[in-house]
């Protein structure tokens, strides 16, 4: 038992260092004074200042940013009704194709996808005239598409996990459906709501492949800006971004993470207070 | 059920449901069929560069014939799938023991450790392929440092001054297996932190080795969670276009970059589209595969 152990710990180890060694040794050489990206050449911030500087990359951060937060609320919107019908509504016309509309996208390689989008909206354009240009509209909407498939899993398996007796108790009880809809299964499922907020927002955040094929002239997404000056080799402001996208990320996984698990201990310690004051 | 639920007023129902349902078929469904019907289409030196009706026979499978005679097709699908295998029998084996590790450590650290392999999971997809761009140029601190070590055990005459990785199809696995390392490990640790730990007790009692009890006991019960992690890291990996096309060998393409290329600088998309079918049919055995076995997992084991 305890020799496997020892192999179990150096192989996370092991693990742990893969995954974090390279993230490390970037934002390191983002500090790199000198141009060659990976020689060192002393420590110096001016790379984070001469991205503060550039337009180029504060415009298409500020895009990316619209484009994740308007995608995530309206596909936390259509995912989560498209949760509850699939996990509540157990009879309906059309159920078998729904569920497979939702399990479809996930495993759709990104360029099949990105392709069959621009093909719809060339084909729209030619048909009714919309969209006249590819932009802002087209890469929303292949977003939402995408990334809508990833909150209704997370919304239908908390549904599943969840009792439906306590809805059933609140009809019992008078309430209405939207009364029950509102006071009772959106309020316990608001963990599962925000997590899938978050999943949609990074997706559309990180997004490149679709975004490169659903776009028009003009409209460059931060990924996309990334994309096409990593193909030109590492450079240090690159390094530079990346460690500000990582930490950002990282901040605010940690932090999303820390408010849910207290307010999922907070709901349970409630729950079994009820519990207790009932008997 | 219908009429039983606790959501049964007509208008909200149909709301709820049919908002999603019209937009994935609007913005999923269609986009998928156009690219059906476009695989049978001809290609046509116009724009938009494809002709349908104009030409008849409507149905025109010359493309998918061209699939299977030309051999850079035939080698694009061949090197996708075998990079694609690699890097998930790669996960697996890197994934397994960790998976195995976080359900052996205390609670509190099992947290910790949870989050740590999630984060990477939430970071950009794109700026991770790029941190190991950093890692395998050949001046970086990390190729010295192997070419080093190689130089230490090597006689003098195999001494390397830099070892070659980006551009290489290593250098698409390496980076296909760190993407996807946590795809493999989550669902591995949510099926293995489920097993009853008193039956490797009762196997330890009976006289089992620590190793015995991990291939009688652990191994098999942890099946679903090695199918479900494979498919996860093997379906994506062969459709992959940002890791080859960043780090990978343009003369070794995979099938999602020869896509791309039919797609955009050759302007065939009759061709990229029956490519992108045939991908998709490729796909679907390995899930349907795994669909049978799990409806078989769930009747309970073969007698």
């Amino acid at each position: 038992m305890k020799r496997t152990s020892t192999f179990l710990i150096s192989m996370m180890c092991f693990g742990f260092a893969f995954f974090y060694v390279p993230i490390l040794s970037m934002i390191f050489f983002s500090f790199n004074k000198s141009r060659l990206a990976t020689l060192w050449g002393g420590f110096s911030v001016e790379w984070y200042g001469k991205l503060f500087s550039n337009p180029q990359i504060l415009n298409a951060a500020w895009l990316s940013l619209q484009i994740a937060l308007l995608s995530a609320t309206m596909a936390t919107i259509l995912g989560t009704m498209a949760g509850i019908a699939l996990a509540r509504f157990r009879r309906f016309r059309g159920r078998t194709l729904l569920s497979g509309l939702i399990t479809a996208p996930l495993i759709m390689p990104e360029v099949i996808t990105g392709i069959s989008s621009l093909m719809l909206f060339i084909m729209m354009a030619q048909w009714i005239g919309w969209p006249g240009q590819r932009g802002f509209t087209t890469i929303l909407i292949a977003h939402i598409t995408f990334s809508m498939t990833y909150v209704t899993t997370i919304i239908q398996s908390r549904l599943a996990s969840m009792d439906n007796s306590i809805e059933e108790a609140a009809m019992d009880l008078g309430s209405k459906p939207w009364q029950v809809l509102k006071d009772v299964t959106l309020p316990i499922i608001s963990p599962a709501i925000i997590s899938g907020w978050l999943l949609a927002f990074t997706i559309s955040l990180d997004d490149v492949v679709i975004t490169s094929f659903t776009t028009g002239p003009g409209y460059n997404t931060l990924p996309m800006i990334i994309w096409s000056k990593v193909k030109l080799g590492v450079t240090p402001d690159i390094n530079a971004l990346a460690s500000i996208i990582v930490l950002v990320v990282a901040l605010g996984v940690g932090i999303a993470a820390f408010l849910l698990t207290s307010a999922e201990r907070r709901r349970e310690r409630d729950i079994q207070l009820a519990i207790a004051a009932n008997q | 059920m219908s009429s039983a639920g606790w959501f049964n007023r007509r208008g909200w129902r149909d709301i709820i449901i049919a908002s999603p349902y019209l937009w994935l078929i609007l913005f999923f469904l269609l986009p998928f069929l156009i690219v059906v019907v476009m695989s049978i289409a001809k290609s046509a030196a116009q724009s938009p560069p494809f002709a349908f009706l104009a030409d008849f026979p409507f149905a025109w499978f010359g493309n998918y014939a061209r699939l299977w005679t030309k051999w850079l097709y035939v080698r694009a699908f061949f090197i996708s799938l075998t990079n694609a295998g690699i890097a998930t029998v790669l996960c697996l084996l890197v994934g397994y023991p960790m998976a195995l590790g976080l359900t052996r450590v205390p609670k509190a650290a099992q947290r910790l450790l949870l989050m740590l392999v999630v984060l990477p999971f939430w970071t950009s997809f794109l700026l991770r392929v790029y941190a190991w761009m950093g890692l395998m140029g050949r001046n970086s601190w990390f190729n010295r440092l192997l070419t080093e070590i190689h130089n230490l055990v090597t006689p003098e005459s195999w001494h390397w001054d830099g070892i070659q990785m980006m551009n290489t199809n290593f250098a698409v696995v390496l980076v296909m297996v760190y993407s996807y390392l946590p795809f493999m490990v989550l669902p591995l640790y949510a099926n293995l932190e489920k097993l009853d730990r008193t039956l490797d007790e009762a196997a330890m009692d009976l006289g089992s080795k620590p190793w015995q009890v991990f291939l009688d006991v652990t191994l098999p019960l942890s099946i679903p969670g090695i199918v479900a992690g494979g498919l996860l890291v093997f379906i994506p990996a062969s459709g992959e276009l940002v890791i080859p096309s960043l780090v990978g060998n343009v003369s070794d393409p995979m099938i999602g970059y020869v896509i791309s290329q039919e797609f955009g600088s050759n302007h065939d998309w009759p061709m990229a589209s029956s490519i992108a079918v045939a991908l998709l049919l490729l796909l679907v055995v390995p899930l349907m595969a795994y669909n049978h076995f799990e409806a078989r997992a769930q009747t309970g084991p073969d007698k």
